[in-house]
């Protein structure tokens, strides 16, 4: 059996290491703050414009042994921000995309397997809201309602989240539905409930896992816009949050290059796991991709 | 380029296969798909190239073809094509060939054909990749022409793919690969996807153009009933070895070898259809061929020296070839059958 | 008796696609109407702070607030409200901003549209032509190897969001070698019009947008495409293709790509909401004077106004470019075209 496990698709080494690179930025986020003072986090807490370690800021100042990743202009640490942001950022993406996995996989089923005026009305309303981009009425959203917290931003962005995967499901249960074994469980009186769980769903599986990931990374990219704009979560730190400050204040021309440096160095290693984990997912599903 | 099948005496063969050998490359070693065949296309004539699903007759023609890809490799043999040795040639030279002297009609013409192109885009730009740009009309006419000669519609030029029946691409395939006249066109199952009132027109078209423009066909099959309607010869292929070639009469009267005479009592009668009769007896792994003859886990007949030699393909009378240890020669010289 | 002409348009796809299109505005239209009065700030009472928080001290407050409401058609009931909405968007009245008062909303979104439709154009277009073309190239097995290394590596920043990339190359071209300016749609020192000088200035203040852009999506259609000629490579329209020896990049082009760009073509129509916010994004970091820098300044401004009608004209825009590319696709995949009675 181990032989076996050895050799399965979904051990390869793309999916491997993406997913070993996004466990460790959990890991990162979660036990950081046994080992670092999270409390840093809040303005003030800190030397103003300090480098990371090693490293020399515009006025000629030197980095603190207290700070190893420089500080803000109000004096918060940029370790701390790290350790509290990545996981808000990791979570709003999480339960947008468990959200949006959710109405779509039973949204899909329903359009897939009842058919008839169901399907065309959720057809036509995952088209229609396929077209329109998120980001906007997003914005609209966020301006009239003021400050959100991370739940709510999720629940928000989830809005946007379900239509591919209805789209996806939809088509895979329109063509599964026609297949024998689905046909032989009807013949034999199973419930719709059981021929949706014990004969779609397992081969649903690889589909899903694709579409979690990919509407996870299109949550956290529409998440990280927002809060670059400025809005998003105002009182808890996220990762696209601190760039926004980092912006406003002018970093780049100040030199500062840690402070929005590091949260896009952070975001960028969390896209980069994605991504590696969606190609490890494309490699179980398209056989042909896999070396031989 | 092809003279009409008229003459008697025995002139070059169009087509040459020589000990032709093709291996798959796989974990467990090496898959013999073609193990040394060995036969001779004439001009102007129809062999019939049967024998069961991987039997290796499509991987005989594809190493003909030079079409065959990694892991698969052709280990061995020589092939002379009109006359020329093109067993080393590499794609490029090959290309050049490719289509003039040697055509396919393939397996599936569903699938065969490109779902965004026109039938006459289709045909038009294999002319034009061998003999250079043509005028408009002259091509419009010539397109026209090789539909007329398959019996198809000429309003058909303009369309798609999609929109065409089964019989009709197939009759598009085989309207294609005459497009440039050449020696030899290989016939992969060209009826097998068809129903039979299609098979005989397929047939009577394949037999029409044999006579009118003298092309040779190697039809692929394992439909002996229908070869024997069309053929000239046929050559019975077993899991990668050519184990008897003979007339087509010859054959049907006499088979020599046991695997042939398996194929034949699978042939309907007028009166009724029965499937193909595969005798008692073991397939044996791909991978671990048997010793010897490597049709002796099914032969009926199998003898002790079956599993010593492997038996040479060795002419029994004008006409018909066998490998089987069956066949001795005795005191007369002449080949006679007897157990081993 | 050739099928005509008229015969060959697909009428039920294109009616459907243009009814969706129709749709999809009106839904946008409603929820950017609809979302602002879900919120329990009174609109009429904001600008009245807003007022007093200018000017210090507003007398009357209550006859004024009466006014406003008026003026804004505030008091009338809700079903009233929508239709004078619906009627103001189909003559692009969107009313006056406030940040800019009393310039019409109109008329800055007049004047930033064009700067977002030629980046959309030029960034969007080259991500979608280098992109496919990559991912063929690194699915065809007559590609060298040391290519197909080199273009998997360049998709190693795809999903990256190209605010991010912006970001970078903004620091490295901008800031510290300075080769390129660091924002706007052209400089402050040349007179648009179709001058050399104006020109040459709008392009280099285009190329770190474009290549922000560009640098991340281009994988996206990279690692589609790949798998998609892969698929293709092994049809036996293909195979015969090979054995009819045609040219090798004519049957990569004609018989494989032709073939593989269907489905990326609808994918590019799925997308076009969100590349169309990736873009929106890198206008406002970089303040190309586009809808990007439009909004950016109405959300710190609080002008809602400009808000609305910006987020509505860039939906507006989303959801025409998706009915282009539908009725673009019947001319390339004969296969949705309705059929010509063939026997």
């Amino acid at each position: 059996m181990m032989a076996g496990l050895a050799q399965s698709p979904w051990l390869n080494r793309k999916l491997v290491s993406g997913a070993g690179i996004l466990a460790a930025i959990l890991l990162f986020g979660l036990f950081g703050r046994f080992f670092w003072d999270t409390d840093l986090v809040f303005i003030g807490s800190a030397p103003v414009n300090l480098p990371p370690l090693g490293f020399e800021n515009m006025r000629g100042q030197l980095s603190a042994a207290g700070h190893p990743l420089g500080t803000q202009s109000d004096g918060r640490d940029m370790l701390a921000l790290m350790i509290v942001g990545a996981p808000n950022t990791l979570l709003i993406g999480a339960i947008a995309s468990v959200i949006g996995i959710t109405i779509g996989t039973v949204l899909g089923f329903s359009a897939g397997f009842i058919g008839g005026w169901v399907d065309a009305v959720i057809r036509v309303i995952s088209d229609v809201m396929i077209t329109i981009p998120p980001l906007l009425v997003l914005i609209v959203f966020q301006t009239s309602l003021g400050e959100i917290g991370i739940f709510t931003m999720g629940l928000l962005l989830s809005t946007f989240m379900w239509q591919s995967p209805t789209r996806l499901i939809r088509a895979q249960v329109l063509a599964m539905r026609e297949q024998g074994y689905v046909r032989m469980a009807r013949l034999s009186g199973a419930s719709t409930r059981d021929i949706m769980f014990r004969e779609l769903m397992p081969n649903l599986l690889p589909y899903l896992f694709g579409s979690f990931i990919a509407i996870a990374t299109t949550a956290i990219v529409t998440a990280v816009g927002l809060e670059v704009l400025g809005l998003g979560p105002q009182r808890v730190p996220t990762l696209g949050r601190v760039i926004y400050e980092s912006i406003e204040s002018a970093a780049l021309l100040k030199n500062m290059w840690w402070w929005w440096g590091i949260p896009t160095l952070m975001l960028a290693t969390i896209f980069i796991g994605l991504l590696l984990i969606n190609l490890g997912l494309d490699q179980v599903s398209n056989p042909r991709l896999r070396k031989v | 380029m092809t003279a009409p099948a008229s003459a008697q005496a025995p002139a070059i063969p169009v087509l040459s296969v020589t000990d032709l050998q093709v291996f798959y490359a796989s974990r467990a070693g090496d898959i013999k798909a073609c193990d040394g065949v060995t036969f001779d296309l004439r001009r102007g004539e129809i062999l019939g190239l049967v024998g069961e699903s991987g039997s290796g007759k499509s991987t005989a023609t594809s190493g003909i073809m030079k079409a065959i890809a990694p892991p698969g490799r052709i280990a061995g043999g020589r092939i002379l094509l009109d006359g020329e040795d093109i067993t080393d040639f590499g794609e490029a030279e090959m290309r050049r060939r490719r289509w003039r002297k040697l055509a396919l009609i393939p397996q599936s013409a569903m699938n065969s054909l490109n779902p965004t192109m026109t039938i006459a885009a289709q045909i038009a730009d294999v002319i034009t990749e061998h003999e250079g740009r043509q005028e408009a009309a002259a091509l419009n006419h010539r397109i026209l022409d090789l539909f007329q000669r398959v019996g198809l519609p000429s309003r058909i030029n303009a369309m798609y793919p999609h929109e065409l029946s089964g019989g009709m691409k197939q009759r598009v395939c085989i309207a294609m690969s005459i497009a440039l006249n050449p020696a030899v066109v290989i016939a992969d199952e060209a009826t097998s996807a068809l129903d039979v009132v299609m098979q005989r027109v397929v047939a009577q078209t394949i037999l029409k153009i044999k006579d009118e423009l003298g092309v040779s066909f190697i039809m692929i099959g394992h439909d002996m009933g229908l070869m024997a309607q069309v053929v000239d010869r046929v050559a019975v292929m077993y899991s990668g070895q050519l184990v008897e070639i003979a007339d087509v009469a010859k054959i049907f009267a006499q088979p020599a070898h046991p695997y042939s005479a398996q194929l034949i009592a699978a042939v309907p009668s007028l009166t009724e259809r029965r499937p193909m009769v595969i005798s008692a007896g073991v397939t044996h792994d791909p991978h671990n061929p048997p010793s010897g003859c490597i049709f002796r886990l099914r032969c009926p007949h199998a003898g002790a020296i079956c599993a010593e030699a492997r038996p040479a393909l060795t002419q029994i009378s004008p006409g018909q070839s066998v490998a089987c240890h069956l066949w001795q020669q005795d005191e007369s010289k002449a080949y006679v059958r007897a157990p081993v | 008796m050739r099928p005509s002409r008229w015969s060959a348009i697909p009428w039920a796809y294109l009616g459907s696609r243009l009814g969706t299109c129709v749709l999809t505005i009106l839904i946008a239209a409603t929820l950017v109407w609809l979302i602002p009065r879900l919120s329990p700030i009174d609109p009429a009472e904001a600008m009245l702070g807003r007022m007093a928080a200018s000017a210090g001290f507003v007398e009357d407050a209550d006859a004024t607030l009466a006014v406003l409401r008026a003026q804004y058609g505030l008091d009338q009931p809700l079903v009233t409200q929508y239709l004078l909405y619906l009627g103001s968007l189909a003559r692009f009245d969107f009313g006056i901003s406030v940040a800019s008062f009393p310039t019409p909303v109109s008329q800055l979104i007049a004047a930033a549209l064009p700067w977002t439709l030629g980046l959309m154009l030029v960034s969007i277009i080259l991500s979608f032509v280098i992109g496919n073309a990559a991912g063929a190239f690194l699915a065809w097995d007559k590609t060298p190897r040391a290519a197909k290394l080199a273009l998997s590596s360049g998709m190693i920043f795809t999903s990256v969001p190209p605010i991010l990339s912006g970001l970078l190359l903004m620091w490295l071209f901008a800031t510290q070698l300075d080769w390129l300016p660091l924002s706007g749609s052209y400089g402050v020192d040349v007179t648009p019009g179709l001058n050399w000088e104006f020109i040459f200035s709008v392009v280099k203040h285009g190329m770190l947008p474009t290549l922000s852009i560009v640098i991340v999506s281009f994988g996206f259609w990279a690692l589609g495409m790949r798998g998609l000629v892969t698929t293709v490579q092994s049809e036996d329209y293909v195979r015969l293709a090979n054995v009819k020896g045609l040219g090798p990049r004519y049957i990569l082009y004609r018989y494989m790509v032709r073939n593989a760009i269907l489905p990326q073509v609808t994918a590019f129509a799925l997308k076009i909401g969100l590349l169309v916010s990736g873009q929106i994004l890198v206008e406002s970091i970089f303040s190309y004077n586009g809808m990007g820098k439009l909004l950016y300044d109405a959300i710190l401004d609080k002008d809602f106004a400009v808000i609305q009608g910006a987020s509505y004209i860039v939906i507006l825009m989303t959801a025409v470019s998706v009915l282009i590319v539908d009725l673009i696709y019947p001319l390339i995949d004969p296969r949705i075209r309705p059929a010509r009675g063939a026997p």
